[in-house]
């Protein structure tokens, strides 16, 4: 597939800022600054950059408790996202969600979920609705290997084939389920087989390649916005921390995780695509000094903010 | 006495019931390798292997309807929901399946089955990870609701909840893994049922459960300096109810404040004050009155998820005007 200079730099600039972001927040859940927890997407990026960048502006997704690659692929102000982890009154969500809840509805990104298979539901209905209004949208659905192991996995994927609705759910397969692995929590490794039970075209990606999540989101995208055609695509990646601040990772190995991080997304690409002569050196690690300073800023906007007032409380329950 | 934390009297209670009983088995997400999210099943699965500490996949539903068929036919399950918070997605399998089937099947099968669950808030982990949601399941007949305050109550509580032939939600506070406390070496149960009264009083009842106890015994210490005597109820139990313990201490102190970490309409304070009302009305000279989470979901900021649930100096403040 052919890559402009201008696409390069927009693919390369989303990892980026996803891998910097998530470094920083794991340096400020250190810090104590960030309190709580994050489950980071570092290690992932090719995936929701991939997928996201071959959606319109008004198409929508849903994201998962690993969230935030997703809102800043979806054109997610890193401000405003990094202000929403501290719990800070200029968050996207006014500091009421945090990282398990990140959205930007005016953006398409219908919302981060703190249960696993959480918006599965949501996803399918959203695709109902961009039919039934005739809209042309098209959702993409994100979760993980181990939401397919959800009972709304599997009622959605049939409502969806049934109905012919336009979504693609994409399944981040990156091996894990917090602690268990997928060969011990599901019958079926090959999650893409799960799909045949509702003869939905299905198919496996290289998920740490973002041409290849691109090409292959990108055309089952199409499908569900020309044919109504739902489809499953699983992207096989990695997640590079722990599950969370704590975890000491004794289920996986140290080499395991060496040779997922010899494929790691983002300097592959970035040597790629010099080596194709789209980008020179200069511009990558311009690229990366640019980004650093946007990711600083946000850090400073994001402690520097006010926290929210104590009235709101009791804001925004009903509408 | 030696002092552990709460989460490992919870493990010394699970491994003292793997040993005794062969037919006692644990599943549930990441507590076998992981030892649990909150570390509570730490080793176990090293000790006893797949066979007995199952890692379960993702499917909450599962996890109890299959933990209930097994206690239908021989064996003791203890299975873990990680979060209260995913109680609901298993909701069904508690509430038409696990609670009902005795009754239905007029007495003629018994279901063993302890499903273990932690909740409450202070990590700000937001709306889905901070929820109090036992006042729902107090409203399951067939169902035991259990929310042990201390180490000592926990392990007791958590023997007896294994050896219940009766499904028993037994309820964890986050707050209070690390909290510490006398547990003894030698083997004791507590029975299912029993409040306990925390510290002893005459001027006003405080009646609570969980980290709330751990609160209001701030405030009773702090209100001592001011000449004002609180006593504590910890109820350990929330079904069924020890009405006993509860009137016994309204006839001694004659005003009531419940504090409680759910939200306050249609919550657990409601069920106990209208107990108080039935059997304890004229003994009060001061309306009961309650403190409880806000009516809201539970925000991410931390300085509105400190506002959202009681704390002791709200405590302290609330038990001064059922005084006055
Ligand atoms: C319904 C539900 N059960 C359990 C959890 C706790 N939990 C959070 S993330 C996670 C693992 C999810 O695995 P997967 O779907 O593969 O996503 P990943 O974390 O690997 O991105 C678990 C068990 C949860 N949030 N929701
Ligand atoms: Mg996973």
């Amino acid at each position: 597939m052919a890559v402009d200079k201008q696409l390069a730099l927009k693919l390369l600039k989303q990892m980026m800022e996803i891998r910097q972001f998530e470094d920083k927040i794991m340096e400020l859940l250190a810090r104590n600054i960030a309190e709580g927890g994050s489950h980071l997407y570092a290690g992932m990026e090719a995936v929701a950059v991939g997928a996201i960048s071959v959606l319109r502006p008004d198409d929508y997704i849903t994201s998962t408790h690993r969230g935030h690659g997703h809102a800043i692929a979806k054109d997610g102000d890193l401000k405003a996202l990094m202000a929403e982890i501290l719990g800070k009154k200029t968050g996207v969500c006014k500091g009421k969600g945090g990282s398990l809840h990140l959205a930007d509805v005016s953006k398409g990104n219908l919302g981060a979920n703190g249960v696993v298979g959480g918006s599965i539901g949501m996803a399918t209905g959203a695709a109902l609705s961009v039919k039934m209004r005739k809209t042309n949208q098209v959702v993409v659905c994100f979760f993980g290997d181990g939401a397919t192991n959800q009972g709304i996995f599997y009622e959605s994927l049939n409502i969806a084939a049934l109905w012919k609705l336009p979504v693609v759910y994409v399944c981040e397969n990156n091996f894990y389920g917090m602690s268990v692995s997928v060969k011990r929590a599901s019958a079926v490794e090959d999650l893409s087989r799960k799909a045949l039970a509702f003869d939905m075209p299905a198919e496996t990606v290289n998920g740490m390649d973002v041409l290849a999540v691109r090409e292959a989101v990108g055309r089952r995208v199409e499908e569900a916005r020309n044919q109504f055609q739902p489809s499953l695509v699983v992207a096989n990646t990695y997640r590079y921390y722990g599950h969370s601040r704590s975890d000491p990772r004794v289920y996986r190995t140290r080499e395991e995780e060496k040779f997922w991080k010899e494929r790691d997304p983002i300097p592959n690409f970035a040597s790629r695509m010099i080596e194709q002569g789209v980008l020179i050196e200069q511009e990558v690690t311009e690229l990366e000094e640019q980004v650093r300073q946007s990711i600083e800023e946000a850090t400073r906007y994001a402690i520097d903010s006010p926290w929210p007032e104590p009235e709101e409380l009791y804001t925004d329950l009903y509408a | 006495m030696r002092e552990i934390s709460y989460r490992q009297a919870l493990n010394e209670a699970l491994n003292e019931e793997l040993v005794r009983d062969q037919t006692v088995f644990i599943a549930g997400e990441d507590v076998a390798i992981y030892g649990g999210a909150y570390g509570v099943t730490a080793d176990l699965w090293k000790k006893y292997g797949d066979e007995r500490v199952k890692d379960t996949p993702i499917s909450e539903s599962a996890i109890v309807g299959v933990g209930l068929g097994a206690a239908l036919t021989g064996m003791r399950p203890v299975v873990e929901i990680m979060y209260i918070d995913f109680i609901p997605l298993a909701l069904e399998q508690i509430n038409n399946q696990a609670a009902k089937i005795r009754y239905m099947f007029g007495g003629k099968c018994t279901v063993p089955l302890t499903i273990r669950t932690e909740g409450g808030a202070g990590r700000t982990l937001g709306a889905h990870h901070s929820q109090s949601l036992e006042s729902w399941l107090i409203h399951i007949p067939g169902l035991k609701v259990v929310m042990p305050a201390t180490p000592y109550d926990a392990k007791g509580l958590l023997k007896s909840s294994i050896r219940d032939n009766n499904p028993v939600v037994f309820i964890e506070h986050k707050m209070l893994y690390n909290s510490k406390g006398p547990v003894p070496e030698e083997e004791y149960l507590i029975p299912i049922g029993q409040a306990d009264i925390k510290r002893q009083g005459r001027d006003v009842t405080v009646i609570t459960y969980s980290r709330m106890v751990l609160f209001s015994l701030q405030a009773a210490a702090t209100l001592e300096k001011e000449g004002v005597s609180v006593e504590v109820v910890d109820l350990r139990t929330l079904l069924p109810m020890d009405i006993d313990t509860i009137v016994a201490s309204v006839r001694k102190t004659h005003r009531v404040l419940i504090v409680e970490e759910d939200c306050k309409t249609g919550g657990t304070g409601a069920e106990i004050g209208m107990l108080i009302m039935e059997h304890a009305f004229d003994e009060l000279d001061a309306p009961v009155k309650r403190l409880a989470g806000a009516d809201v979901p539970m925000p991410k900021s931390p300085v509105l998820e400190k506002l959202a649930i009681p704390d002791p100096e709200r405590i302290c403040q609330a038990i001064r005007e059922v005084l006055q």
